[in-house]
């Protein structure tokens, strides 16, 4: 199953490797995987985008807890959670279908941020699911470049990642 | 006063109260040799080779309960190095590694001698440091102090750049450490440990499955208390023995790959299994599927969550120090008013018992050839029981697991977990550091001794006494078995041909060499060894080139299907 796990860890030079380094040494699969520091510079939260069934879910979450640099870990899947992923993708906009780039990138509520005669870029954000929505939705040869954050999430309500 | 990075390394060693630091000095750590060079506070152990420097830091913690320090330089130092950390960590045995670096500036530009030391050794270490910041220093040493000893011990390293030796600052040494991201769980959940109480009580064919937790938690006593006021049987893993005395009729010797009948057979058919400071890895339970043909209930102790259902699913985990748990354990069965049912015991002993009738470690006692078992059994005589022993990895790790009935905890000082040959001298000598009156021996073999060779230098500079008693069946032994067993008697490269004269060789490093070729011989080569207190002593022992470790449980099988005799 898919699961998003959030942490927080102290933000120290290493820190990212490690939780890498178990994930590559222990055979744990990582599809996204995102970090940067919070509002406490001390911290870094990072956001796991991973697969496995339950048992391997319990061993991946008491083995990030027994890195001595990760302060909390949770799985958001545990509860309702929102998750958003930015993407930013070049598309062709030449011509005619100039007109009807336009009008998915609206249908999906993306932005479009850059623009030059033959080409748009789209911001989009949404779920993971979403985006793959939208570069599915645009004709074939028509995408330039694609760029992914990965996913990040937050608990809803009053779940809330702190120390 | 301010200090220089490599006094204030000095000193927060000393303010450790460390005894031995066991190293090789190298151009990265020459300031912080000065400074050992200045201090009469610790002693420093010369080695020979930086593997043998943590094997030995890591033989001294296991036997004094103490933390080890091994001091390396960077590049070639901290890679040899490894092999001796990688050992520790698998075993869960407390150390502080210091490594030099290159200093600072010079960092990933390739300096001479330059590695990633922190990167090299993540997958290893219980955690590591880089120290780029002389004000962090002190403080780093502290927690790598901190971290080493507490919760589920390891190895941590601190890798520290040239130029931080030298910079200066003021020194104070942190009185406490704490860290918000590690806590470590010491008491068990009060509620769990009556769930598994209840259900020891009530259990028809239990069993008590000890691992090396008993001993790192010093919690020998607590186990050897609750096995004999519930009367039930005990099995220790190879890291756990001596956790609970292997004289007492209630232990049912080793169990897993190379454990006995009755250990095994026991584990296979229980009803209620009570796991403590053990982790069912591939070696002690075979196949897990197997294992749970015949259903059981499992309450596992350990101080390490992750540890617990990791690879059997467990009913009754309980998170905590194993001596604390096994207390308070105590405690309630001591207070309950059911008692263990007296009758299903009777039953299930009848049964053990006939397992162990089978008499699964017999031998040929009538062999011209000395076997390798009567080697150890008679060790154990000779020894009364006491002495230290270190092994090797192989054939006689596994007949001395099996024949020195060990009777009190640390005094088994084997590499379990990474299996590394080339452990057992340099143990050895961090072993006989630690009790320098203690008899110690180093039970090896022809093919694991040469590994770490070089280090009868060093028991003879520091006047280390250790027995070495060298099963010579001129095979790597175990990797013939195997061969024997499963690759259809292809002994590809397990012969070791062209080896020393291990007399002349321990001569030459000023020991005493002994060659040993009739059983009738074996008795009196011991004791006369044994009685040379202040030699070192190489007793090679010519053994039976075919003899095999029995029982084996194949790999992948289950731990019911073993080979025997």
């Amino acid at each position: 199953m898919r699961h998003i796990i959030s942490l927080l860890m102290e933000n120290e030079a290493g820190a990212l490797s490690r939780v890498a380094g178990l994930f590559s040494a222990r055979g744990y699969n990582i599809e996204s995987l995102t970090v940067a520091p919070t509002e406490d510079a001390t911290l870094s939260r990072m956001t796991i985008l991973t697969r496995g069934s339950d048992e391997v879910l319990e061993q991946i979450i008491k083995q990030l807890n027994k890195l001595i640099d990760v302060v909390k870990v949770v799985d958001l899947n545990e509860g309702s959670h929102i998750e958003r992923e930015l993407m930013l993708v070049k598309v062709k906009a030449a011509g005619k279908d100039r007109e009807e780039m336009k009008r998915m990138a609206d249908i999906f509520r993306g932005r479009i941020i850059d623009v030059t005669d033959k080409t748009y870029t789209v911001e989009l954000t949404g779920t993971g699911s979403k985006l793959d929505a939208f570069l599915e939705a645009l004709e074939e040869g028509t995408i330039l470049e694609t760029v992914r954050t990965g996913a990040c999430g937050v608990g809803r309500g009053d779940r809330v990642l702190k120390v | 006063m301010e200090l220089t990075g490599a006094e204030i390394t000095v000193r927060c060693l000393q303010e450790e109260g460390v005894e031995f630091v066991f190293g090789y000095p190298g151009g990265a750590v020459l300031n912080i040799y000065d400074e050992i060079f200045k201090q009469k506070h610790f002693k420093h152990v010369l080695v020979r080779h930086e593997q043998a420097a943590v094997h030995a830091a890591d033989g001294y913690a296991r036997a004094s309960g103490k933390i080890g320090v091994a001091l390396v330089t960077s590049g070639p130092g901290a890679t040899n190095a490894v092999t001796g950390i990688a050992t520790a960590y698998m075993d869960s045995i407390p150390l502080v590694i210091i490594s030099g670096q290159v200093p600072t500036p010079a960092i990933g530009l390739d300096a001479f001698q330059e590695v990633d030391t922190v990167g090299i050794t993540r997958p290893c270490v219980k955690h590591n440091f880089l120290v780029k910041d002389i004000a962090q220093l002190a403080d780093t040493l502290a927690r790598a102090f901190y971290i080493a000893a507490s919760g589920r011990p390891g190895p941590v390293l601190v890798d520290i750049p040239k130029d931080v030796t030298q910079q200066k600052t003021e020194f104070a040494y942190p009185q406490k450490v704490s860290l918000r991201s590690y806590n470590p769980v010491t008491k068990g959940h009060p509620g769990q440990i009556k769930k598994a109480v209840q259900l020891l009580l009530g259990a028809k064919r239990p069993m008590i499955y000890t691992g090396g937790g008993v001993i790192l938690s010093d919690g020998a006593p607590q186990l050897t208390e609750l096995v004999r006021e519930l009367g039930f049987p005990c099995t220790s893993t190879l890291m756990g023995l001596g956790g609970f005395p292997a004289t007492d009729p209630l232990f049912l010797g080793m169990l897993g790959m190379h454990g006995t009948y009755e250990a095994n057979m026991a584990m296979q058919h229980c009803d209620v299994l009570l796991a403590i400071g053990a982790r069912f890895d591939d070696r002690v339970i075979g196949n897990p599927d197997h294992f749970f043909q015949e259903p059981k209930q499992i309450i596992h102790v350990d101080i390490d969550p992750a540890s617990i259902s990791k690879r059997v699913r467990v009913d009754v985990p309980i998170v905590g120090s194993v001596s604390d748990v096994l207390g308070e354990m105590l405690k309630l069965i001591k207070g309950a008013k059911e008692k263990p049912d007296e009758a299903a015991l009777k039953t299930w002993w009848t049964q053990v018992e006939l397992w162990r009738s089978r008499d699964c470690l017999h031998f040929d006692r009538t062999s011209k050839l000395i076997k390798p078992q009567a080697v150890i059994e008679q060790l154990y005589a000779v020894t009364h029981g006491a002495a230290f022993v270190t092994s090797d990895v192989g054939q006689h790790q596994m007949w001395t697991a099996q024949f020195y009935k060990f009777a009190q905890p640390r005094h088994w000082i084997s590499s379990g977990g990474l299996g590394t040959m080339g452990f057992g001298l340099p143990s050895a000598m961090g072993v006989q550091l630690a009790h320098p009156d203690a008899t110690v021996a180093c039970v090896t073999g022809e093919a694991s001794i040469q590994m770490c060779i070089q280090e009868l230098s060093t028991c003879k500079q520091y006047h280390l006494p250790i027995k070495i008693v060298n099963l010579n069946n001129r095979y790597m032994g175990m990797v013939r078995q195997w061969q024997e067993f499963f690759y259809g008697n292809r002994y590809a490269e397990s012969y070791v041909d062209a080896l020393p004269d291990f007399v002349k060789l321990a001569e030459s490093y000023g020991h005493v060499g002994m060659r040993i070729e009739s059983p009738s011989d074996v008795e009196g080569a011991l004791k006369e060894a044994f009685s040379m207190k202040e030699r070192l002593v190489f007793l090679d022992f010519i053994t039976d080139q075919t003899e095999n470790v029995y029982p084996m449980v194949p790999s992948g099988k289950g731990l019911s299907e073993m080979i025997l005799v």
